[in-house]
């Protein structure tokens, strides 16, 4: 990628929480990207997670608004029980519509409309979960000129996701969780 | 003739869902125009595929010249995944803090925009049974799509969702025997005559249609999001001037007033459960 990526799109499942734990309090504060995040929830989860992982992050995170504007340093996640979607005019937007992949948010939704708006200016993470959610957003990513980066199946709480997205596409970048937020930060700063 | 630059550097995909948009307005009078572009884009491509069109471009021919291809269309552009007692919190806090309210008026007027195949309709319905006020009230159901309509109409849903409906019920405050509003007939549940009675479904597009009758109560849950700020300040436009001085407005759990137009109208007296009330202009 030879120029600043407009944002970052994340999806992770099963074993989500402690994955995004562990890499989104390692990215710095000046971090010069919106990260837009889906992870699988139950669906009467509250925001309780949302508020330590802000806590613990040098960058604000926060459950994502419909029409909200994107901004750089800032890291979203997707509501329970809705579609996060992104716009070509930088906001996003929510959706009630049917699960895919009997998930609701789905990883593919966000990635798909994220590739469709941002193109070549997207880097797309797929990281670990039992779902194959996911692989048809990053092949999307991948066919719009985008980044990919998966994680090393070998080092996910559980393998099936990434596992999955790498039998279909060629990743730019197969990596442990100990390297991601390294690689985030070299790929964008 | 001038060559005009055009800055928007629309891609070929964009402008053929902007030009299928232009033809279903022009020619049927349906305004997705103003719709959130990444979700309607979306449901169009979706229903491209499935009914087995080649080109977006092959779409449009057939939407024009057939008008049962443009039906089908419509169908697949609303989103119609809904549920009774959806979000039961809000359903707790309707009870607690506007019926109290309702029950003041000699006649209450409620209007469920955009209310799709009918469950949250019956679920406030049953509310109001309990309540007392069934006998003074109306409620108007309204849905830009006739085929859901035409479903909540019938007022049979699933049995397989009846679980998770007595659950929502529940958990909205309900006290009563849930299986008491339903008739059980081989897979699905039929909703008793006497909820019916008191809805009103009819055909209201959001998007160009006007008030239609005074309201104490407007309820538009996970409508707005579907829409661009354009769309949503003549929608609130719309709703401000539908209530009475003092009545409500209910939205869903992710919508907000703010930052739209009649933002200034209204007080929020439930943040959580996105409740609001029109004060004195």
């Amino acid at each position: 990628m030879n120029r600043q990526p407009k944002a970052i799109v994340l999806g992770v499942s099963t074993g989500g929480w402690q994955a995004l734990n562990r890499t989104i309090p390692e990215l710095p504060e000046h971090f010069p990207v919106p990260l837009i995040t889906v992870q699988h929830m139950a669906s009467s989860s509250d925001n309780i997670l949302v508020k330590t992982l802000d806590q613990a992050s040098h960058l604000t995170v926060k459950e994502a608004d419909e029409k909200e504007t994107l901004n750089k340093g800032t890291v979203y996640i997707a509501p329970a029980n809705y579609h996060l979607m992104v716009e070509k005019n930088m906001t996003l937007s929510l959706s009630t519509g049917q699960p895919v992949n009997f998930s609701r948010p789905s990883i593919d939704v966000l990635f798909e409309t994220a590739a469709d708006a941002f193109g070549a200016s997207l880097i797309g993470v797929l990281l670990t979960g039992a779902s194959k959610d996911g692989s048809l957003g990053m092949l999307r990513i991948k066919n719009r000129g985008g980044l990919t980066i998966v994680q090393d199946p070998k080092t996910a709480a559980a393998p099936l996701m990434p596992q999955s997205a790498i039998d279909l596409i060629e990743a730019d970048y197969v990596t442990g969780l100990d390297e991601l937020a390294n690689l985030l930060v070299e790929l964008t700063c | 003739m001038n060559k005009v630059e055009n800055g928007n550097h629309l891609t070929v995909d964009e402008i053929e869902i902007k030009l299928l948009l232009d033809a279903i307005f022009l020619k049927y009078g349906y305004d997705f125009r103003n719709y959130s572009r990444a979700s309607i884009k979306r449901r169009i491509t979706q229903h491209k595929t499935i009914a087995g069109y080649q080109k977006l471009s092959d779409l449009q021919h057939q939407i024009l010249v057939e008008e049962p291809a443009f039906r089908k269309l419509l169908h697949d552009l609303s989103v119609n995944v809904t549920e009774m007692f959806r979000d039961p919190l809000f359903y707790k806090k309707f009870r607690t803090d506007i019926v109290p309210i309702l029950q003041t008026y000699p006649f209450v007027r409620l209007w469920v925009a955009g209310c799709s195949t009918g469950e949250e309709v019956y679920s406030l319905a049953i509310i109001l049974y309990e309540e007392g006020l069934r006998e003074r009230c109306q409620i108007y159901a309204t849905d830009l799509n006739e085929s859901v309509l035409k479903r909540a109409k019938t007022g049979i849903f699933p049995i397989s969702k009846i679980k998770e409906y007595t659950t929502n019920y529940i958990q909205a405050g309900g006290s009563e025997q849930f299986s008491d509003y339903y008739t059980a007939r081989y897979d699905s549940a039929i909703m008793k005559k006497f909820l019916k009675d008191k809805i009103v479904f009819s055909s209201h597009n959001l998007a160009i249609d006007g008030v239609f009758n005074e309201m104490q109560v407007v309820t538009c849950r996970n409508v707005m999001i579907y829409f661009n700020r354009k769309l949503q300040n003549r929608v609130v436009t719309l709703f401000r001037d539908s209530l009475c001085t003092g009545g409500f407005l209910c939205l869903g759990k992710k919508e907000t007033m703010k930052f739209l137009s009649c933002e200034k109208d209204f007080i929020e007296i439930a943040d959580q459960e996105r409740i609001y009330r029109k004060h004195k202009s």
